[in-house]
């Protein structure tokens, strides 16, 4: 360690009368070079790598949305006279939206991005537990990304420009890659040598995620710091943590599951595949297994997010805390036991039926306990709507539009009539973008401060994020009554009547657009010319606050130690310094412990 | 372990930034502990932490097969019963006391290297890896009689529809009358040679799974090969259990129970060789430490990846131990 006696962090001794660190050497400054990103330790660059993949993959997925909306403007085929053309077209489109969304985005997005960045900070430790592991993962999800991304890619583009890319088959399946259609017998045998490459990239994309659940459970068993029991980690952890358990566990399920896949498809063993002795719903079940969990691998950080940024700019203590703690935890569990609703059509039996119809019941009220909580802690609170909170009342509500729809679904006499139909996609975009989108964004703004030390512009933000729940409301409202009135998904033709609903919402999605072009110019503007961010520009409390922004390489010199994560009020806002002090004497008096003298 | 140890455990060296400019790795700490942990206790804990938590995964990963299993056993109890005794008992037994031979010698190494013995551990180490590799020898003795008995995976399978029989002046089996061959009844080689009369004249096309073959049961269960009274799901056969203590024989079964039996031997070499490919795995990171240990590199203060690959190889070894009764010993 250097000469200087290295400052003690957390409620010891508040942030601001540290020696700020020699100018310029932050997490982001402190080596030059391309290389020096790409085989980066740092959990921090490491974080922020993915956000550019993982938004990449977004952009991608986004432009087939787009694609997939023009194509429904009209009821026969838009771009392309030839029917037969546009349908594999739309179908092949349909699938690299799907699986690049669920796969490469909602699933990686909150905790291989936010998850990453800001872990081991609110740990207070150095890094996460398996620094070389993070790495690993990493490139385990670019590989597996490139991988799959060409295949599918490929496919559309070699159909519609007449390329020949060398191994873009495409894929039609349908991001559930379900048989018979996945194993290639019949029509479909054209598509299925996709099959093969797309599940090796999932393969290696399933490890990406299972390596990062490792390493979040070691690190959080592991790293907390004194002043830290299990009790007082801050929410985002124990989402994470809960994520972790359902990566863990589930993650290898689909793996085999494409393994089998995979024999089936290329030394012709029979598993899956009717045509040589298999069960095509044995395929549905496995599938769903890690499925229905996953669905709570992209729901349960957010919450997670939210958690954080309701408290946070509500300058109120989070209510609650022990239910939203263990309700992340219930909801890991019960996720695994669910997944039959979605065959309540395959054939399985109605005791199979009535039973996973009762147990997605149950699953909902975890959920709704957050909520109740979230809407608490605003409650009286003194709200800023910054436009991290503003994207998380948005959660809010489009989570509660997304859970409920949910709850029909597992209705099973009102399943069987909406089963298949634009219900389903309106449902599960109100929790896959309503909520799990807005609550990324809300993360990201929450700590773009942290992550690059500048500020957003509070009024374009805003305006992104308004533009961006009209868009989607617009797109996603009018497919609950199309599907309720009949309307099947995946298909790319419909009957005339259905057309208004389908104008609408392709308006809407267009209106999407618009917000998240502004969302994404408002962020690159701040990373450019924002205002400087100081350590604690909320006055939160959670131990990425007490690091400065953006952090240096080692986020703490010294292990810090923990208080109350949500003692809010122990931040006083100053106006003549304009910024937030710690008040030291409360928050030691609230998390009850007496500053530790520090020898190193 | 004794306090000493446990006090002066390390871990991995799991960080390290070799582009920090400052970079130095040890600054006064003890050698092998990296610079994010607190203590060498810390690291070794979330070593082991990380190293069981890997392992958890790896048992779901399995559990879809033992999962698929269960579903076809449960489905076709006759098909299991009649189909397993095409596999050898006696050097499933073999190798089983193999692997749990090899898992001891594991466990020494560790010791062993917790003691410091560098020579104890080279030679538990190297009895570990002659374990593995006996164990690889007798699988491969084992899958080479399924091939040339033609009780192979998928196609080459003689009791898949879709089996392509080798050419009919061959005997029954392919030229080899193999034990199991033999102690077939006369019932099932009457089928067999049945069999290969359909096939032989290979009017199939040489793909067999390719876009030209329609297979007439692909989709919904053909209800004649059902019989009519017992009214049952798709995918489900009824039980034709024997009376107890009778073996079941190949033609008792019906059709379509006779149809399925090759899904037994799809199961177990995906089994077997999923298992298969962790041995070989775990050989290599035994052949890892091996020469680290050769060169001194473990010893009370640090010797925590010899523990992690026992814990591997354990686990290894508990696979096979649910594998080899459920695949070998079924009644
Ligand atoms: C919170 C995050 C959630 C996500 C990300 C999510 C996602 C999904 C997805 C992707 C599907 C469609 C699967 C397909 O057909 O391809 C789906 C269907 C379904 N969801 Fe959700 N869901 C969530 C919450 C819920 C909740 C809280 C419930 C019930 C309490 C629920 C109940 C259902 C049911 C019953 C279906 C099956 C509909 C059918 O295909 O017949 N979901 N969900
Ligand atoms: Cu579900």
């Amino acid at each position: 360690m250097s000469a200087i006696t290295p400052p003690a962090h957390g409620i010891g001794l508040p942030v601001e009368r540290e020696p700020s660190p020699p100018r310029g050497d932050n997490y982001l400054t402190h080596s030059r070079g391309i290389l020096s990103w790409l085989f980066s330790l740092d959990h921090k660059r490491i974080g922020i790598m993915y956000l550019v993949g993982v938004l990449t993959a977004f952009l991608i997925g986004g432009i087939f949305a787009l694609l997939l909306r023009t194509e429904l403007l009209t009821p026969g085929p838009t771009f392309n006279s030839n029917k037969a053309e546009a349908w594999t077209f739309y179908n092949h489109c349909f699938t690299l939206h799907g699986a690049v969304m669920v796969f490469l985005f909602v699933i990686p997005a909150i905790p291989a991005v936010l998850g990453n960045f800001v872990l081991p900070i609110m740990l207070g430790a150095k890094d996460v537990a398996f620094p070389r592991l993070n790495l690993g993962s990493f490139w385990c999800w670019i590989g597996g990304a490139i991988f799959f991304t060409y295949v599918l890619l490929g496919g559309i583009l070699n159909a519609s420009f007449g390329w020949h890319l060398p191994g873009g088959y495409g894929l039609d399946t349908g991001w559930t890659f379900y048989t018979p259609y996945s194993t290639g017998q019949g029509p479909h045998a054209h598509s299925t040598d996709g099959t093969i490459a797309a599940l090796l990239g999932v393969f290696i994309l399933g490890f990406s995620s299972i390596l990062t659940g490792v390493n979040f459970i070691a690190s959080i068993h592991m790293l907390r710091p004194k002043g830290m029991g299990w009790f007082r980690m801050p929410l985002m952890l124990w989402a994470l943590y809960a994520t972790s358990v359902i990566q863990i566990l589930a993650t290898p399920v689909l793996a085999i599951t494409g393994l089998l896949l995979l024999a089936e498809r290329v030394i012709g063993v029979g598993i899956f595949d009717p045509a040589i002795g298999g069960d095509p719903v044995l395929y549905q079940h496995f599938f769903w297994f890690y499925s229905h969990p996953a669905v709570y691998i992209m729901i349960l950080p957010a919450m997670g997010v939210i958690s954080e940024v309701i408290s946070t700019h509500s300058r109120k203590h989070v209510f609650g805390y022990n239910f939203i703690a263990y309700s992340s935890i219930a909801i890991a569990l019960l996720s695994f036991l669910v997944w039959g609703h979605h065959m309540f059509v395959s054939g399985q039996s109605p005791l199979a039926n009535a039973i996973f119809s009762l147990l997605t019941f149950s699953v909902a009220v975890p959920s709704a306990i957050k909520v109740f909580n979230w809407v608490s802690t605003m409650y009286r609170g003194d709200i800023r709507f910054t436009t991290a909170m503003v994207c998380a009342m948005c959660f809010i509500v489009m989570f509660t539009f997304g859970g409920l729809t949910g709850l029909f679904l597992g209705a099973l006499s009102n399943n069987i009539h909406v089963t298949g139909t634009y219900f389903i996609v309106a449902h599960f975009h109100y929790v896959m973008v309503g909520s799990v989108l807005f609550a990324f964004l809300a993360g990201l703004y929450h700590w773009w401060p942290k992550m690059f030390g500048r500020m957003t512009d509070l009024a374009w933000g805003n305006a992104g994020a308004l533009t961006l729940l009209v868009g989607f409301n617009l797109t996603f409202m009018p497919q609950f009554i199309m599907g309720a009135k009949g309307m099947p998904r995946r298909y790319a033709t419909y009957p005339v009547e259905f057309q208004g609903y389908h104008v609408v919402s392709t308006i809407g999605a267009y209106v999407m657009a618009i917000g998240l072009f502004t969302i994404a110019f408002n962020l690159l503007h701040a990373l450019l010319k924002g205002e400087k961010a100081p350590a604690n520009p909320w006055g939160a409390n959670t131990l990425e606050w007490h690091c400065p922004s953006p952090p240096p390489h080692d986020n703490f010199p010294v292990e810090p130690v923990a208080g109350d994560p949500y003692d809010l009020k122990s931040w006083q806002w100053d106006e003549a310094t304009k910024q937030w002090v710690l008040d030291e004497q409360r928050a030691r008096t609230v998390a009850g412990t007496e500053p530790t003298v520090h020898h190193h | 372990m004794s306090d000493l140890v446990s006090k002066q455990q390390a871990a991995v060296t799991l960080a390290g930034d070799p582009f920090s400019p400052t970079r130095d790795p040890h600054h006064g700490h003890p050698p092998h502990l990296a610079h994010h942990f607190e203590t060498p206790e810390q690291q070794y804990s979330s070593a082991k932490v990380g190293m069981w938590v890997f392992l958890a995964t790896e048992l779901l990963m399995f559990g879809g097969l033992f999962c698929a299993y269960s579903v076809y056993r449960h489905n076709h109890p006759e098909v299991f019963e009649f189909a397993h005794h095409y596999l050898d008992r006696s050097l499933g037994a073999i190798n089983t006391i193999v692997l749990i031979t090899s898992s001891l010698t594991m466990a020494w190494g560790v010791r062993c290297a917790q003691l410091g013995q560098r020579r104890g551990l080279v030679l538990c180490l190297v009895l570990t890896l002659i374990g593995g590799a006996g164990f690889m020898t007798i699988k491969t003795i084992e899958y080479h009689h399924k091939y040339v008995e033609h009780v192979w995976f998928g196609a080459g399978n003689r009791y898949s529809k879709h089996y392509q029989g080798p050419s009919i002046n061959e005997g029954p089996f392919g030229g080899h009358q193999s034990e199991s061959a033999l102690r077939m009844t006369e019932g099932e080689r009457q089928e067999a040679a049945a069999d290969k009369e359909m096939m032989a004249p290979t009017t199939q096309p040489t793909e067999s799974f390719g876009p030209a073959f329609v297979d007439p049961n692909a989709g919904t269960p053909d209800e004649s090969k059902i019989k009519p009274t017992q009214v049952i799901p798709a995918g489900l056969s009824t039980r034709v259990r024997p009376e107890v203590g009778e073996e079941v024989r190949y033609e008792d079964l019906p059709q379509f129970e006779k149809d399925r039996v090759s899904t037994f031997f799809n199961i177990y070499f995906l089994m077997t060789g999923l298992h298969g490919i962790h041995v070989l795995v775990g050989m290599g990171l035994i052949t890892w430490i091996l020469v680290r240990g050769a060169r001194g590199a473990f010893g009370p203060l640090y010797y925590t990846p010899v523990d992690l690959v026992g814990l591997y190889w354990h686990l290894v070894d508990l696979i096979w131990i649910f594998l080899f009764p459920l695949l070998y010993l079924i009644h």
